[in-house]
């Protein structure tokens, strides 16, 4: 039977623009925040294993091996460290790679770190470096990207489910409620409906980035990192922990394909909806049982579609439940309760693993008063790579 | 000659401007910011929420801020041509200022915009505002820009496709050192400044009575921790 494995720290930077500061040092500063929330600092150099989640340091940054970059800055020689880069979803395959590890009994004590500078480089360069990611021939050279993906899926979902601006407003409204009380988010503002959707100035103050899509249902673009030291719960070592484990009860990933004009139905993201089946049958449970979910809303529409996906609601209907206000802080459903990629912000290779700390700072009952969730039992997050053609679910249990 | 008297010789001449008209905008979070014309009384409270930026070197808030100064005090002391200021307030407190000169009945010469408070595109609003005063109230056929920052650089430049002067020096030479200058056009400005500037006028009596005395920021997101 493998091992069952739990989160025992966690560290976050404050998200923003540390672009004055190597990446390997930020990823550092949330390291070392991670092994003091353990307790384990001082016993760094016996973690069995390091991974570290980054998409593309060598672009943005012009550095590469920053695993090995980290080791040194936190002076943990020899631990082996190991990079994996899996676009935007970095941060969640790591923590399953972690999860792997664990499980299979290479490791009792694995340290996961993820991180990016986005903004040594302007926005307009970290959109270009951020679309590497699509399909070279058909895509990425036609002069796509990320925000003109995510427009055209928005599109197509309005006119097919009756969604409207006002509706992707609301959810922003939602998420920077959220993200105004975490001390972590970049974009710690709330915003109002009148400002960004009904008032006369809202196309001014909410311009289009790529129509329909606004300012306020774009992530910012942000620098930032995240950690997580996961144990097996079951090895005599879990007991030299500062704090109890938040129990990994399901992580998953899956892929569709890589070119979205490959798949029969663009708006339905099978790789989402896989990678939720799978982790609710590794966790024994369904979408009924989840308490919060953290959910990849680079594009708010990918909030709601991927809600859709995991089955929190039914396909096309998930902004009706917005309006009802059921995924606020205090809903039947509370999603993004760090704010989201939204107002929390989106440093690409740090997302899942910051994530994935939302869902831990939930379980213990840590987070601000004013966004924490009421007695929760099951988190849940989904990092979505790709424009979804690579994606994993993660959900964390307090026991 | 009196020293006063002496002092008015040194001054340059002036044109009468037009007024610029107050204007409200109701930013993202919701607070409503006035945005009005500075009055020289005002420098005091001008001067003290610039100065404290001009020791951040993130984002070039150093030269902008010290500049600012200078240009503010260049206003005050009737040392610069027809210069005019602007300020953006929330319940009184400065979000951000800019500066500007109104040249001559054809041109304009944008200085500084200083945002203080970030994240609600306070400085995107204030710039539009300046050029608004430039062309649409002054008049003026176009307006020269340069930018300190890469921000300015990719707000004013590239967003408003700036026309890019910078071949014609010296014949064309901004006054901020003859950086690579840019021009925004009559027909530039007309082209965006539908999705570039807003705001309601009039504004009520009770919205100008909350920007009537202007209040110097407590706190700075550019200094953490900051105490005045």
């Amino acid at each position: 039977m493998a091992a069952r494995v739990g989160i025992v720290g966690i560290g976050h930077t404050r998200f923003g623009n540390s672009s004055e500061y190597d990446l390997a040092d930020v990823m550092a500063y949330a390291a070392t925040d991670a092994l003091r929330d353990a307790g384990y600092l001082a016993q760094r150099k016996e973690i069995d294993q390091v991974f570290v989640a980054n998409m593309a340091s060598g672009m943005f940054c012009h550095q590469s091996a920053v695993a090995s970059a980290l080791i040194s800055r936190m002076d943990m020689e020899p631990v082996p460290a190991e990079l994996i880069e899996n676009g935007p979803a970095s941060g969640a395959s790591a923590v399953k790679i972690a999860y792997m590890a664990i499980a299979s009994g290479m490791a009792d004590v694995v340290l996961v770190v993820g991180g990016e500078i986005m903004r040594k480089v302007t926005g307009w360069n970290a959109t270009d470096i951020v679309a590497t990611m699509l399909d070279t021939e058909t895509e990425y050279n036609m002069g796509l990207t990320l925000p003109g993906f995510g427009g055209m899926f928005t599109r197509m979902y309005m006119e097919k489910y009756g969604l409207t601006e006002r509706d992707l407003a609301l959810v922003a409204v939602k998420s920077h409620d959220n993200g105004a009380k975490n001390k972590y988010a970049h974009v710690q503002a709330t915003c109002t409906i009148e400002a960004i959707s009904d008032g006369p100035e809202a196309d001014v103050v909410n311009n289009y980035i790529a129509e329909p899509l606004r300012m306020y249902s774009t992530c910012p673009v942000t620098d930032g990192a995240a950690a997580l030291l996961l144990v097996n719960m079951d090895s005599p070592r879990a007991k030299q922990f500062a704090k109890k484990p938040i129990r990994v009860a399901g992580v998953a990933s899956a892929t569709d394909t890589h070119c979205v004009h490959n798949r029969k139905d663009p708006l339905q993201l099978n790789a989402v909806r896989i990678a939720g089946e799978k982790a609710y049958k590794m966790a024994g449970l369904g979408p009924k049982d989840i308490s919060f979910a953290e959910l990849h809303d680079a594009f708010v529409i990918l909030e709601l579609a991927i809600s859709e996906e995991l089955g929190f609601f039914e396909r096309g209907k998930s902004f009706l439940a917005v309006r009802n206000g059921e995924t606020r802080i205090d809903g039947k459903l509370p999603i993004n309760t760090s704010g989201g990629l939204k107002s929390k912000g989106h440093p690409v290779g740090a997302t899942g693993v910051s994530q994935v700390v939302e869902l831990v700072r939930q379980l213990r009952g840590e987070a601000e008063p004013g966004r924490q969730v009421k007695d929760p039992k099951y988190g849940m997050s989904v990092n979505f790579g790709g424009f979804g053609n690579n994606v994993a679910a993660v959900i964390c249990a307090k026991d | 000659m009196a020293i006063d008297e002496m002092e008015k010789t040194l001054r340059p001449p002036e044109i009468a401007l037009k007024p610029y008209p107050s204007k409200l905008i109701t930013l993202a979070s919701g607070e409503k910011m006035v945005v009005r014309e500075a009055k020289r009384e005002e420098i005091g409270v001008l001067l003290g929420t610039v100065y404290p930026l001009i020791g951040v070197p993130t984002d070039y808030y150093d030269i902008v801020a010290a500049r600012m100064y200078s240009e503010l005090l260049g206003w005050y002391r009737y040392r610069v041509a027809n210069e005019f200021v602007l300020v953006g307030a929330i319940n009184g407190v400065i979000a951000g200022i800019v500066t500007s000169r109104h040249v001559s009945a054809k041109l304009g010469m944008s200085l500084h915009t200083m945002t203080i408070k970030r994240g609600l595109r306070v400085g995107a609003q204030l710039f539009a505002a300046k050029m608004e005063h430039h062309i649409d109230v002054l008049g003026e056929d176009e307006v020269w820009v340069v930018a300190e920052s890469p921000n300015g650089f990719k707000r004013w430049m590239i967003e408003y496709q700036m026309e890019d002067r910078s071949a014609k020096y010296p014949d064309v030479r901004h006054e901020l050192g003859g950086v690579p200058t840019f021009s925004l056009t009559k027909k530039l400005w007309d082209a965006v400044k539908a999705v570039k500037c807003t705001g309601s006028r009039p504004v009520s009596d009770a919205d100008l009575k909350s920007a009537e005395k202007l209040i110097m920021p407590s706190e700075y997101p550019q200094l953490p921790g900051f105490k005045r």
